[in-house]
């Protein structure tokens, strides 16, 4: 029987691995490991499941497995919580998905001009956005922004500990804790049980000279928008800290840029901007700040500069090299990496899509969802809204508990009727027990709201 | 034409593009958006609801383009960027560039995985989540380990899952200020010494010995009661497979460290030899390099974790696993965890992408990959060896696993032209060449992976253009100081990316800084 033929390896034909191997000077493959010790081979051909090898069984393998999932679209999602069913315009998966982009890597401004220059424009916008100097290319995620952005504030003040407050994301807190580990300190600070924002008697109690920053969750993890800010960077900036403020960019073209309340950092995720939910996998981190050598210096991340060139061209680069892994490894800052930068590209895209007024807009669709949703789930038995007092954004937090059933079984008994229900916040926040989180995004559609108030009447009854 | 000639006839795309605010027009959009949603609320009465000092005054300053200028303009930048998909992408060692297979892309970009919130219940996720844990079944066999995590976003991600799972399992074990220092190797990545420093560990790096291996008397003096792991990469970048590495092994375990491998230079050694026949507790692999995902510029990629049974306590929150009562499904049951490494769960369309390529290539296909690339290495390095200027770190090594670090240092001496000017003639003919390998141990370096995608004529001609720019080097200096003349732009200066009065990282920073074109701001 003829050798197998494999699409993707084109030298795997006999024939041309023969003229390689004479031109070699070797008699096999096996020649060139002959090192690897014997004690080291694996003594066995590998036991995977047969292959797929033409493509047409493949996709119907994986589609077979993949058709099990219902998808949030399929569903009506009310689900948020730090990844947003927003829409993504068919142009920017048009982009990201030209293979020109697709397939590139950390390449050089000579070949790779044009991956520069988009990630330079992708910083522009964001710093316009959130109204910052200074964008780094994007890092992992929002809780890899965060982290990064609380280290840097310790180099920045050379101190060790940062305040955080109870009203931020769980989940985002759980990769923050794991990366400040061992030797930045989090003091915890309370939220105001009435409002549902961080509490400034509580932080003042908490805030000392040994804090590098404050962070600060903006819309928090509640959907409550923190609008004494200044008054918490104001504390801050008392004590020598530094403001961090975690952002929804999606909120800024309705909302205040965090520059504008004595924030020294920002820094969140980008994953609602032109990206879809991927099952979490759209996320990627943004950090924002001065254009002072005190803070770029301090960036692990890539800085993709702006240049001269010989004839007169836009010329790119990357800026303090020197700052980072790849070029000083036991004295860089942190460490940089492969992170997510093509999402940067997909956000470039979507944020010259939208334009200002495009995200004015979309901030206005999100609140008046938000605010409709509201005003229907008024009055359904065993709800109440009442929980927080301050003002949401694009979710909210409602309290079933009334209802004597929990969470989990209203989330059921809607899944029943095709409908994602809110995030249970129970198992985070003891506190908040038969509380969910509610989202809209400029997707919720009337019929939407609708069947979410019918189901709920009829689970509630 | 021969090859070389034609690459010679080569130009990249140049559209003398602007930046995207210089096409902004006020008043265009690409993209509009819903108005509300209903009549129940209007827009001013939601508005009404905010506190008045949290509203923007002034718009963001974003470009206002039409939706045909826009995708105009990302359509020329695509084509000023060259990309596996259109050149010979071997110049760019360590970083594993080969070809992504297309319906890869097109199975994770569906709706089936585009569109699932990472917070649906279990149930409604069970296809991606057998992906996931299907890939891990997958990799009990390509590692030999037991139990994964896909959490880590790319492979310093994977390595700091990795330190953290040390730190976790040495506090469980209530020595974590006891054993604060973690080994690694010069030739490892930079990852393995950068991440362990982060996580608070005093790092020592081992030097090579002459023979290009870590040095195992420096090993020797380096390892103590207060070790808490190693981070060795293997096979260095060199492309070097340390033949002692079980020894490294054994006597860090004898100290009582971890042994963490980093399986990043994994492409040349599947179905061949595993990290668990190597003796090590944990390793990572990058799906995004050796299992077929495309590097997206930068990422989105993953750095699978693998570990030993033993170690599963410490993993990063949740793990996929499944049971006949309640299917796939979220485990958050790991009360000794290192904890999260990143934002919900993974990469799902990275995973789906690694998993359909392991899938459609089989255990002989897989073995197939590890063989052709170490074939096209020896290949390529024979010819490049033949080129004058150029020499090979470690030379008393007959061959390489799947890369090589090369000199130009000869080059150098006798030219006075080095890696980087390498590296600007190499766009001239279409190829790509990286220049970063520091810090430069081996003088003027370079390193090249032809990995198992690029064909004998790939090589051929790759090899050729290389012999063609040491040619110049020795016989036409000028051509080479003028490098590059065919590419989208000319010499950039790089004298503005390290001085913060020059230096801009935003088109706002650049308007702040000068008035014109890099014409300074007066005042």
């Amino acid at each position: 029987m003829a050798k197998k033929m494999f699409p993707y390896i084109p030298n795997s034909e006999e024939k041309i691995q023969r003229e390689m191997l004479d031109f070699i000077g070797v008699n096999s493959i096996e020649d060139l490991i002959s090192d690897i010790p014997e004690d080291m081979r694996m003594n066995h051909k590998m036991a995977l499941p047969e292959p797929y090898c033409d493509e047409s069984g493949l996709v119907r393998h994986v589609n077979g497995i993949l058709a099990k999932n219902k998808t949030a679209k399929e569903l009506i999602c009310f689900l948020g919580a730090g990844c947003y069913n927003r829409y993504v315009p068919a142009l920017v998966d048009e982009v990201v998905n030209r293979s020109e982009f697709l397939t590139a890597y950390a390449g050089e401004p000579y070949e790779d001009h044009g991956r520069f220059h988009a990630m330079f424009e992708y910083q522009s916008m964001m710093a316009e956005l959130l109204d910052m100097d200074v964008c780094n290319v994007p890092n992992y995620d929002g809780a890899q922004a965060v982290g990064t952005a609380l280290r840097m504030a310790c180099r920045i003040t050379h101190r060790n500990e940062v305040v955080v407050p109870k009203n931020i994301n769980p989940d985002t807190l759980r990769a923050v804790q794991t990366y400040l580990q061992p030797d930045v300190k989090i003091t915890f600070t309370d939220y105001n049980p009435k409002t549902g924002r961080i509490c400034l008697d509580c932080l003042k109690k908490n805030l000392t000279e040994n804090a590098a920053a404050v962070l600060v969750m903006n819309p928090n993890f509640f959907g409550i928008i923190e609008e004494r800010a200044q008054d918490i960077a104001d504390m801050a900036h008392e004590k020598g800290a530094l403001l961090v403020a975690y952002v929804e960019p999606s909120t800024l073209g309705l909302l205040t840029p965090p520059s504008q309340y004595g924030a020294d950092i920002a820094c969140g995720d980008i994953q609602a901007l032109g990206m879809h939910m991927n099952y979490g996998g759209g996320v990627a981190g943004f950090i924002a700040t001065k254009d002072e050598p005190r803070f770029v210096d301090e960036y692990p991340s890539r800085l993709f500069g702006i240049a001269p060139t010989s004839e007169g061209e836009w010329g790119f680069g990357d800026v303090l090299w020197e700052r980072t892994s790849f070029a000083n490894r036991d004295h860089a800052k942190e460490f940089v990496g492969t992170h997510a930068a093509l999402w940067g590209i997909a956000a470039g895209v979507y944020l010259a899509s939208m334009g200002p007024q495009g995200m004015k807009e979309l901030g206005e669709a999100v609140l008046q969802r938000q605010v409709c949703l509201k005003k229907n789930l008024a009055g359904l038995k065993g709800v109440s809204l009442d929980k927080f007092s301050g003002t949401p954004f694009q979710e909210f937090v409602v309290d079933f508990s009334a209802s004597g059933k929990t969470v989990k079984e209203i989330n059921a008994a809607l899944l029943e009727r095709g409908i994602l229900g809110g995030y249970d916040l129970g198992a985070a926040f003891p506190e908040l027990e038969g509380c969910a989180l509610l989202a809209v995004t400029e997707q919720t559609s009337a019929d939407d709201i609708k069947a979410l108030v019918s189901a709920l009447g009829e689970i509630l009854a | 034409m021969n090859n070389l000639e034609r690459m010679k006839k080569f130009h990249q795309a140049k559209w003398n593009e602007p930046i995207i605010y210089e096409l902004s027009t006020p008043g265009e959009r690409a993209v509009l958006v819903p108005g509300p949603c209903c009549d129940c609320v209007s827009t001013d009465e939601a508005l009404g609801t905010l506190p008045a000092g949290m509203v923007r005054k002034e718009r963001a300053n974003l470009p206002e383009i039409a939706q045909l200028q826009l995708v105009r303009h990302y359509n020329h930048l695509s084509q000023e960027n060259i990309g596996v998909d259109g050149n010979i992408d071997i110049g760019q060692g360590t970083c594993t560039m080969k070809y992504n297979p297309k319906i890869n892309d097109r199975l994770a970009g569906q709706p089936k995985v585009a569109d699932m919130h990472p917070l649906q219940p279990d149930e409604t996720a069970q296809g991606i989540l057998e992906v996931f844990y299907k890939t891990g079944e997958l990799f009990k066999e390509i590692s030999g380990l037991d139990v994964f995590s896909m959490q880590p976003g790319g492979g310093s991600h994977g390595v700091l899952a990795l330190a953290s799972i040390v730190r976790a399992y040495w506090r469980d074990k209530g020595e974590e200020d006891k054993r604060d220092e973690i080994i690694t190797t010069l030739f490892s990545h930079p990852a393995d010494c950068a991440v362990p420093i982060v996580k608070g560990y005093k790092v020592t790096i081992i030097p090579p010995d002459e023979e290009g291996y870590p040095d195992i008397e420096a090993f020797k003096a380096a390892l103590s009661d207060r070790t808490a792991a190693i981070f060795f990469t293997n096979p260095e970048d060199t492309g070097i497979f340390n033949v002692r590495i079980k020894e490294f092994t054994r006597l860090a375990h004898e100290k009582g460290a971890l042994c963490c491998y980093d399986q990043a230079n994994a492409n040349g050694l599947l179905g061949i030899t595993r990290t668990a026949e190597a003796n090590f507790d944990m390793s990572f692999f990058n799906l995004h390099k050796t299992f077929g995902a495309p590097h997206g510029c930068g990422g989105p990629a993953t750095g699978m974790v693998a570990a030993r049974k033993e170690l599963r306590p410490y993993l990063p929150v949740p793990l996929v696993e499944y049971s006949p009562e309640k299917g796939y499904y979220l485990d958050f049951d790991l009360p000794k965890s290192c904890g999260k490494i990143k934002s919900f769960w993974g990469v799902a369309p990275v995973v789906v992408k690694a998993y359909s390529w392991i899938m459609a290539l089989g255990a002989d296909g897989l073995r197939e990959v590890s063989r052709v690339a170490i074939l096209n290495n020896n290949y390529c390095m024979k010819k490049i060896l033949a080129i004058r200027g150029a020499s090979i770190s470690f030379p008393n090594h007959p061959s390489r696993i799947e890369q090589a670090r090369y000199s130009w240092q000869q080059l150098k001496e006798e030219t006075g032209f080095g890696t980087a000017d390498v590296q600007r003639c190499c766009a001239d003919f279409g190829t790509h060449y990286w220049s970063s390998h520091e810090p430069f141990v081996i003088p003027e370096p370079f390193t090249i992976e032809p990995s198992e995608s690029y064909s004998k004529q790939d090589i051929d001609d790759y090899t050729a253009v290389l012999a063609e720019i040491s040619r110049m080097c020795y016989e036409e200096p000028e051509a080479v100081k003028h490098a590059p003349v065919n590419s989208t732009v000319h010499h950039i200066d790089h004298d503005y990316f390290d001085d913060p009065a020059k230096y801009a990282i935003t088109w706002r920073a650049y308007n702040k800084k000068y008035t014109g074109y890099f014409e300074p701001k007066k005042g």
